[in-house]
Order: structure tokens, then C-alpha cells, then sequence
């Protein structure tokens, strides 16, 4: 067994990431709190203050995780795991409410999101089960163990009322398709929001049916000599009509707001001052960059603050105004990187717990990029959730430097030990 | 072993394909689309106007006569409110409590995030502890904007006054916008657009509150605003306010004009009103209780006033046009037996010496004299029809510039009122009526009808003996004036020859020194005058004075008409005569003391402070 310096085997190049990530993420910050006064970087009455406070606790909180013997995360994942459930569960009892999401304890001056670190602990949780002895996608059991672990957070943060923080945990069918689950859970899943869009676009359902009708039609007349798929694709026809409905009735129960940031999403709403006002403000503020941006502290749209809640859900607006198309590709570039790091990072892994759980680091930032970075450019409804290691905000930046941490850490023994 | 390893491309690609999605969404928004950075300058960039300042106004003497003066205009953003001390804030503003609230309402109305005009013209001193307070009442702010003051508090018809653009004028004229102020009347509407200068612009950040930022690109696109040109004017101010307190508490004119150049020194009509009551906070008010008053102080007797009978102040004129004619030659004497009769038809005349010539019946006023002449001017052998010999008459009188519109440079002139042949055959029928019928042309009586300024005018064409300049008010100003100018300085000469002018200038100085307008008489000068008495069918007579001097080369003619106040003498060429020595002498002699003291005092509006209006 060879012993290496601890910090030896560091994935510094991910390290790098990180910190450039950080750091424009704390510069847009700046930016964004700036309305014509230069303020100290580290006055903690603002934003970029605070922020600067959050990032040196993740790092003392990062060197912490590397410290820590990799065992640690094996033996405890899901001792973590429960803890974090408990906690998603005390919230309905001593939980404070922050703009209709009871989803936050508050000690002190502090507020915590135990949903934020739902994310790792149950990556780790799902890492380890699938990792464990006598578990095989191929199995009923495997998947349902699998689909339960992921299923009880979300449930718990859809039951706070925090339906975007809970969509995220859909992001690790991924890791499930990396370990083996059918393709066509992906295809199937595809469908599945294809059909769900166009029962929310589409009023007139009876259009649709006619469609789905004629399409089963079409295909059985194709595959007439396999008897099997065709009463397979017939019976997904009959099941798609009855989600049809089942999607309008959902959506007739939603609350008002939620249906209109759909409905606007989906172009079916226009209201510039109502739940389309964010949409269109941040879309203008991005839009307006042109190709190299306004300038830094020059961003009209940041300094009028006509986009709400700049600092967290729409920091990417800040990028987009003040350094253009320039500074949007290259922080998508830089998360693309990241990305296509952790999963290099994930393959290079003779443990299969920490393959597992770099795909699910790679599953969650992926899908937060894309919803929050979606949201901003109105391709996406506006779910309120984080752009990793930019947005501000302590739980954010917190569980996302514990998240890829873990792995680094995890990383740099991986020619230790076999797990 | 691991048989899935191959499937972290297919993940790979899935995030790929977002990305790649992504960024060419970013390229269409960001690099195509060119709305969204408009709709971003909208959003923070506010255009604001900067007002020029307003030309000054210059009499010309040089005396300052027309200036700006800052006041305050109060601007509120609903959305910024917040609870505020009305009470304090109505006290200090002077305003209702009422009209804080309905003023309020109309601003939410028009946008809570622009702001809306509260309070106008509110002076510096008020201003001043108000924005002590300021910082009380968020949501308020107040902003300088000039409005015009008249220092000398007089020649108000003259010089107009300023208001703000009306909605047709606003369609009309795209240089203005809603709000803004223009000359309505007067000079400040005729010289309006050297006035007015050109407005600037700056365009300001402002955030979603609307709160400024700054300037945008710190001012690249800003533009200065060009202040309006001075403007230097032939009033005589100092005359004309000498003139206004002679004629206050009385219903009428004062014309005084430079006949060698068609410059106005005075334009008096009385009653008048202080300039200064139509700028400021009170302008509404003012302007509501000044029209509603019986007497018309708005109205501008002098141009508009619907055209007055000229009265004996016409005869010289009727002599003029008979001379040149030759149906009048200057020894002619005709008999006047207390009046001139023709069938039903009677022109009294009152008790005078005996005639000798010409010059003795303008010096007398001969009523039957000039019926003659008249009648022997129409009835010439020459003229086919009456229609003719009319036709004929009326072109004298409109080449010494009556009947029609002169084109004084103030609006709001009348034309006047000289009959034509087809008015009459109108009345009459073709035919129906003869020299006989309309004799009382003769005295300036009946249906002729001149505004004071034509009379004054009149006047100036006999004092330069045959011609005249448009009378005008415009001397200077500091721009291209070419064609404003041009109009002023073309010599109009009348249908009448020089030489026949010196028979009449001398009955008119004779008038003075011994006839009816002995009252005018000044040392030193060879004044010459006429009087006239017009008959007024609603009530007393009109008294009128033509004057001017000295005879030879003169240098001012007044014109003064007094309404009913009786024989010309008594009102009319008193106060005529005054302005005529203020202004040649520059003081009122001491034994005329008395004269100027009894004219400024007499009332002849309110009856019951009447006193001696017969004296002759």
C-alpha cells in the first residue's frame, strides 16, 4: 500500500475550477450589491461581505473533509443520510418560514436549508447502497431500495414547499443509468416531460389523444407481426391518455403563482409586471450584455436592481450584463469542465462507492446549472434554485463545497485502499 | 468488468447537448437581438429637459422690462411615499389639505414610479423652508423652473403673457411638450420663437424606484440648453407707465408712435391689469377673475377694440383726400348755420366764430363744412354712380392705412371699419343711396370704425405729410431678423400729395393754439391737434385727441380716446398733452401740475367719485 502526502494526490485542476467558480461567483456578488458606492469587500453588512465570510468557512470546511479518513464517509453515509432526514422532518415542527417555504432552521443570526444538504447526504446514501454487496440494477429490490433513498428527501422537501430544491433529487436517475439502469428510463423519462409539456401547452386536450391516437396507430401497423410490442406500445398510448389528464388536474391544484411562472415559461402568459416580471427583467439584463458586456459595475439592470433577487437565483444575470457573451461562456465553459472533471475523476475510481457518488456530484451540479442557468434565459420556469459556487448564500455554498469535497477527498486516496 | 462504462458518454453528452443549447441561446439573445438592449435603456435611461432660459425684454431705453424669476415646481413618486406630516406639509406649501389628497390621487393615476408634477410656481422663499423639510416627506422633490416677471408692473397688453401650451397648440407644434410654457399674447406670442431659446436635454440612470443614478455615459448625449434671444423694444416704459396712471379709473387708450419711423412709444388700454398677476401660483385665479370683469381688462382696446367712429379727429383726412381731389381748394368757405341741412337730413354743428378758410374749419370743427366737402368729393362730376365715388373714398382711407389690418407685431388686431359700396347696397339697395345718405362719413361718424392704433396711425401719416411705417414694436433683437425687420422700415405713402398736407397741418396747429385743443398748447412747441367728440349711441360721448409736434419735423404723435367722458377737450387732449410734454420734456411743467393731478385723480368708472368731467 503506498502512503502519499494527503494533499499529494489532490485533483488540483478541480480545485482550480472551484475557485475560479467562486471567485467570478463573488465578484457578480460585488457587482450586483453595488449601486454607485464602493464599499469595503469584507463589510458584513452586505452580500459580497457575508459571501466572503461563507466561502472561508466551506474552505476551512473543505480542508476538514480532506483531513478526515476516507472511512469516515463509508461508515457514516448513512448514519448522514439520517441525520439530514431527521432534520427535514423536525422542520415541520420548528422550521421557519421564508417566503412560503418552511424549509429553514434559524440559530442565531443564521439561517440553515437542511434540504441544501439533503444533495450530499444522499449521494452518499445512494453511493453506498449501490456499492454494497448483493445490489444489481437488474434486480426489482435494488431499484426500489435505490428509488426509496432518493424519493424520501424529495417528498420531504416537496411536503416544505420547496418544489424546485426537490426536482433537483431527479437528477440521479443519472446515477442510476450509470449503474446499470435501462436506457429506457431515460427515453421513457424524455417522454414523460415531452407528454407532460404538451398537456400543460396544448388546452385543447382531445387534440392531443387524436394525436397519441393515431401515432399508436401508426407504430402498430409497423411492428403488426410482434404481437408483444404492439399491446406494449398500445398499453403505453392508453396510460399516456390517462396522464394526460392527470397532468391537468395537478396542474389545476397548484398554487396561482406556480401556475403562472409556468404558464409564462410556457408562453401561454404574458404579464411583464407580474410572475413574468423577474423572466423579463433578467432576460433584458442578459440580452443587453452584447458581446462583451457593459463593463463591470456598469451593468444598468444590476445597478437599477430591476432584477430580483440578483445576488442568489439571478447572480447569472450579473455575468450576462456586465461581461456579455464572453463572461456566459466562460462560466458555462467553466462548469462544463467541471463537469466533464468529476466524471473523469468518477471513472478513474477503482471504488465503485466513489464512482457512484462523483456521478451524483456531477448529476446534482448539472441539473442546478441547467434549471438555474434555463431560468435566467427563459427556456426553463423559474424554480428558485442556486447556481452552484456563484450564487450567494451560506447553505448553497456550503453543501456544494462539502459535496465536492467529499469526492476530492475520496479522490486523492484512490490509490490507497479498494472499497 | 464494469460492462456500463461506455454510458458515461451518453451522460457526457447529455450535459454537452444542454450546454450547447445554452450557449446558443446566449448568442441569439446577447449578439442577434438588439431589442433586448433597447428595452434595457428603457428601463434605466429618463430624458430630462432642461429648460432654456427665457429671452429678456428691453424697452428702448434699455430698461430692463421683462425678466425671469425662479420659482419652484414640486414632483412626488407615489411609490416612494411613505407617512408623512400633512399637516406640516400642507402649512408650508400653503395648500389645502383637500388638494393634497386629490393631487396625490391624480399622480397615482398617471404611474406610482414617474414622477408627477404637485405644486407649481412656488416662490424661492417658500421654496427655501420647504426643503428645510424635505427630507420629512420622501417621494417629494422639487425642481427650479423659470417664470417671467415684470419689474415695472406695466404695458401688460403689450407684452403679453405666458402660460402653458395649450393641447391644440400642442399638436400643432411639435417643438413642445406637454407642460411647457409659451407666449399666449402680446410680444411674447409674436416673438416666440427667438424667445423661447431651444431647450436641452440630458439623459439620467435611474433605477427601478426611479431614483437618479447619475448621468448616462456621463452625458455623451446630453444637450444644453440654448437660452432665448433678447429682445429690445420702442416702448418708451417709462412713458407708457406715466401714461397708464393718467389713465387709471378710466375706460380707453394712449397711442403715442415716432411717425418718423412707425415706432410704438405708448400703448395704453385702460383699464389695465399688473403683468405679474399672470405668471405665478395665482395666474388661475387671476386670470379667471380678470375675464369675468365687467370692464374687460384683457381686452386690448387699443387693436381690438371692435373699432371706435374716429369722430372730428377724421376731418383733417376728409380734407386731405378733398384737396387732393380738387374738389376742395383751401380758401373755399362754405355757410354753416348751426349745421348742415339737406332735405330730412341734418348734421348739427355747434356755435363758432366765422370761417376764413380750410384752416379755420379744422381749427373750428365745422361739422357743415366738412358735410360739404364730403358731399362735393362724392357727388363730382367724374363718378359715374355713388358706388364709384365711394370706391374712390375708400381707397384714400386705405392707403393711410384703415380698413385693414396694419400688422402690428402684437396679435389680436382688428381690421376696423370702412364701408364699402356693396355694404350699402346691402343696406340700401343698388341705387337707393347718395352722398346725402351717408354724409355723416363726412365727420367720422356713422359706419366707419377705427381702432386707436389706425387713428394714431393716421395721424403719423399726416405729421410725416403723406406716408408712414408700420406701426411696431420691434427694435432689436440679437438674431437674424431680417424679415421681421423688413416690414417695419417700407415707407407706405398714402393717395395724398405732399403739398396739399401744409393747409391741414396748419388748421390742425391752429386748433391748438386757438381752436378746440387749446389745452394742449405747449411753450416752446408748435403743437398741432385735433378733437374729436364721437357721438356714442349707448351713452355719453367719447372723447378723442389726435396730436402731434412739433409741426415741423415731429417727433411724436399721440393719440389718446377717453370713452365716455364728453368733448374731446376734456379728457382726451389733457392727458394727450402730458404725455406729449413727459415726453419731449421729460417733466410736466409746474403750472400743469394741477392738469396732471386732476386727470390721474378723476374717476370715470366709478360714478360717485366723478367730478369735473364737463370741463371743457
Amino acid at each position: 500500500m503506498r502512503r502519499r502526502s494527503l494533499w499529494a494526490d489532490m485533483d488540483w485542476l478541480s480545485v482550480l475550477l472551484y475557485a475560479l467558480l467562486v471567485t467570478v461567483g463573488w465578484v457578480s456578488i460585488y457587482a450586483a450589491d453595488f449601486d454607485g458606492v464602493r464599499t469595503s469587500m469584507f463589510d458584513l453588512t452586505t452580500s459580497h461581505g457575508k459571501q466572503v465570510l461563507w466561502v472561508s468557512v466551506s474552505l476551512v470546511l473543505a480542508i476538514l473533509l480532506v483531513i478526515l479518513d476516507n472511512k469516515f464517509y463509508t461508515t457514516f453515509a448513512y448514519f448522514i443520510y439520517g441525520v439530514v432526514m431527521i432534520m427535514l422532518i423536525m422542520i415541520f415542527f420548528i422550521g421557519t418560514e421564508v417566503k412560503g417555504n418552511k424549509s429553514w432552521f434559524v440559530l442565531g443570526g443564521f439561517s440553515i436549508q437542511p434540504s441544501e444538504f439533503a444533495k450530499f447526504a444522499t449521494a452518499l446514501a445512494v453511493a453506498k447502497f449501490l456499492s454494497s454487496q448483493g445490489t444489481n440494477m437488474k434486480y426489482w429490490s435494488t431499484r426500489l431500495i435505490a428509488g426509496a433513498i432518493i424519493l424520501l428527501p424529495m417528498a420531504l422537501i416537496v411536503y416544505q414547499g420547496d418544489a424546485g430544491s426537490a426536482l433537483v433529487f431527479l437528477s440521479f436517475v443519472l446515477v442510476l443509468y450509470r449503474d446499470g439502469l435501462s436506457s429506457w428510463v431515460l427515453v421513457g423519462g424524455g417522454g414523460f416531460i415531452a407528454i407532460s409539456l404538451l398537456s400543460l401547452i396544448v388546452d385543447e386536450k382531445m387534440y392531443l389523444v387524436v394525436g397519441i391516437v393515431l401515432f399508436t396507430a401508426a407504430v402498430i401497423y409497423f411492428v403488426r407481426k410482434h404481437l408483444r410490442i404492439a399491446i406494449l406500445v398500445s398499453g403505453i398510448a392508453i396510460m399516456s391518455i390517462g396522464y394526460i389528464y392527470l397532468v391537468s388536474y395537478f396542474f389545476s391544484k397548484l398554487k396561482p403563482h406556480q401556475k403562472d411562472r409556468i404558464e409564462v415559461v410556457l408562453g401561454k402568459l404574458e404579464d411583464k409586471k407580474g410572475a413574468g416580471y423577474n423572466l423579463d427583467q433578467s432576460k433584458i439584463a442578459i440580452g443587453s450584455g452584447g458581446f462583451s458586456g457593459k463593463g463591470f459595475l456598469n451593468g444598468t439592470q444590476t445597478k437599477g436592481n430591476f432584477v430580483p433577487e440578483q445576488t442568489t437565483d439571478f447572480i447569472f444575470c450579473t455575468v450576462g450584463e456586465e461581461h456579455g457573451f464572453i463572461g456566459t461562456m466562460i462560466v458555462l465553459g467553466l462548469f462544463m469542465a467541471l463537469l466533464a472533471r468529476i466524471i473523469f475523476i468518477s471513472e478513474r475510481q477503482r471504488s465503485k462507492f466513489t464512482r457512484l457518488y462523483g456521478y451524483g456530484v456531477a448529476s446534482i451540479i448539472f441539473f442546478h446549472v441547467t434549471i438555474n442557468v434555463g431560468m435566467t434565459i427563459g427556456l426553463v420556469p423559474v424554480i428558485g434554485i442556486p447556481l452552484p459556487f456563484l450564487s450567494y448564500g451560506g447553505s448553497s455554498i456550503l453543501s456544494f463545497t462539502i459535496l465536492l469535497f467529499i469526492l476530492l477527498k475520496l479522490d486523492s486516496d484512490r490509490l490507497a485502499v479498494l472499497r | 468488468m464494469d460492462i456500463f462504462k461506455n454510458r458515461r458518454f451518453v451522460i457526457l453528452g447529455i450535459f454537452a447537448s444542454f450546454f450547447i443549447v445554452y450557449a446558443f441561446n446566449l448568442f441569439y439573445i446577447q449578439i442577434m437581438d438588439e431589442s433586448y438592449t433597447a428595452l434595457a435603456n428603457q428601463n434605466v435611461i429618463r430624458n430630462v429637459t432642461v429648460y432654456p432660459n427665457r429671452g429678456l425684454i428691453y424697452d428702448r431705453n434699455g430698461t430692463l422690462i421683462v425678466e425671469n424669476d425662479a420659482t419652484y415646481e414640486i414632483f412626488v413618486i407615489p411609490k416612494q411615499l411613505k407617512t408623512i406630516d400633512t399637516a406640516l406639509f400642507c402649512q408650508l406649501l400653503d395648500i389645502e389639505p383637500q388638494f393634497f389628497k386629490d393631487q396625490l390621487t391624480k399622480a397615482r393615476g398617471y404611474s406610482s414610479y414617474v414622477p408627477s408634477s404637485f405644486l407649481k410656481n412656488i416662490s424661492v422663499e417658500q421654496y427655501a423652508t420647504f426643503q428645510e423639510h424635505l427630507y420629512m416627506f420622501p417621494g417629494f422633490y422639487g425642481d427650479i423652473r423659470l417664470v417671467r416677471k415684470y419689474p415695472q408692473s406695466s404695458a401688460a397688453h403689450v407684452l403679453g403673457y405666458t402660460g402653458e401650451i395649450g393641447q391644440k397648440q400642442l399638436e400643432l407644434q411639435p417643438y413642445y411638450a406637454s407642460g411647457d410654457y409659451m407666449g399666449i399674447s402680446g410680444l411674447e406670442s409674436t416673438y416666440e420663437p427667438f424667445l423661447r431659446g431651444h431647450k436641452g436635454s440630458k439623459l439620467i440612470l435611474v433605477d427601478k424606484f426611479n431614483r437618479e443614478q447619475g448621468s448616462f455615459k456621463d452625458g455623451l448625449y446630453d444637450t444644453a440648453a440654448i437660452s432665448g434671444h433678447n429682445l429690445t423694444v420702442t416702448l418708451d416704459i417709462e412713458l407708457q407707465a406715466y401714461a397708464e396712471r393718467l389713465m387709471q379709473n378710466k375706460r380707453g387708450c394712449v397711442v403715442a408712435i415716432e411717425p418718423s419711423t412707425g415706432e410704438i412709444l405708448v400703448m395704453v388700454s385702460s383699464p389695465s391689469y399688473d403683468p405679474n398677476l399672470l405668471t405665478g401660483r395665482q395666474r388661475g385665479n387671476n386670470y379667471a377673475k380678470l375675464q369675468k370683469d365687467t370692464l374687460r381688462p384683457l381686452f386690448n382696446r387699443a387693436i381690438s377694440g371692435g373699432a371706435y367712429p374716429p369722430g372730428s379727429t377724421f376731418k383733417s383726412l376728409m380734407a386731405l383726400m378733398a384737396l387732393q381731389e380738387g374738389s376742395l381748394q383751401p380758401n373755399d368757405v362754405y355757410p354753416c348755420f348751426g349745421g348742415y341741412r339737406l332735405g330730412s337730413h341734418t348734421v348739427g354743428c355747434h356755435a363758432h366764430g366765422p370761417l376764413k378758410n380750410l384752416s379755420s374749419a379744422i381749427q373750428h370743427s365745422c361739422n357743415a363744412y366738412f358735410c360739404y366737402v364730403f358731399k362735393n368729393v362724392i357727388d363730382q362730376s367724374k363718378f359715374e354712380t355713388t358706388d364709384d365715388a365711394l370706391a374712390k373714398w375708400d381707397s384714400y382711407l386705405y392707403s393711410f392705412g384703415l380698413g385693414n389690418k396694419l400688422g402690428v407685431d402684437i396679435p389680436g388686431e382688428h381690421s376696423g371699419h370702412v364701408p364699402t359700396p356693396e355694404y350699402y347696397n346691402k343696406i340700401y339697395d343698388k341705387g337707393r343711396w347718395k352722398s346725402s345718405t351717408i354724409i355723416s362719413l363726412a365727420i367720422g361718424q356713422g359706419e366707419l370704425g377705427l381702432t386707436p392704433l389706425q387713428m394714431a396711425n393716421m395721424t403719423c401719416a399726416i405729421a410725416n405729410r403723406g406716408y408712414y411705417y408700420t406701426p411696431h414694436f420691434l427694435k432689436r433683437i440679437e438674431a437674424d431678423t431680417t424679415n421681421y425687420l423688413e416690414r417695419y422700415t417700407q415707407k407706405h405713402q398714402t393717395k395724398v400729395e405732399q403739398r396739399y398736407f401744409d393747409e391741414v397741418v396748419e388748421g390742425l396747429h391752429q386748433t391748438v393754439e386757438q381752436g378746440t385743443g387749446r389745452i394742449a398748447q405747449l411753450p416752446g412747441y408748435e403743437v398741432c391737434g385735433k378733437t374729436g367728440t364721437v357721438e356714442n349711441p349707448h351713452g355719453k360721448d367719447h372723447s378723442a385727441f389726435i396730436t402731434f409736434a412739433p409741426k415741423v419735423d415731429p417727433k411724436i404723435v399721440v393719440l389718446v380716446f377717453v370713452e365716455n367722458s364728453g368733448f374731446g377737450s376734456a379728457f382726451a387732449a389733457p392727458i394727450a398733452s402730458l404725455v406729449m410734454e413727459k415726453y419731449l420734456n421729460d417733466t410736466i411743467a409746474d403750472k400743469r401740475l394741477y392738469l396732471e393731478k386732476r386727470m390721474i385723480e378723476t374717476d370715470l368708472i366709478n360714478p360717485k367719485v366723478l367730478s369735473s368731467n364737463e370741463t371743457p
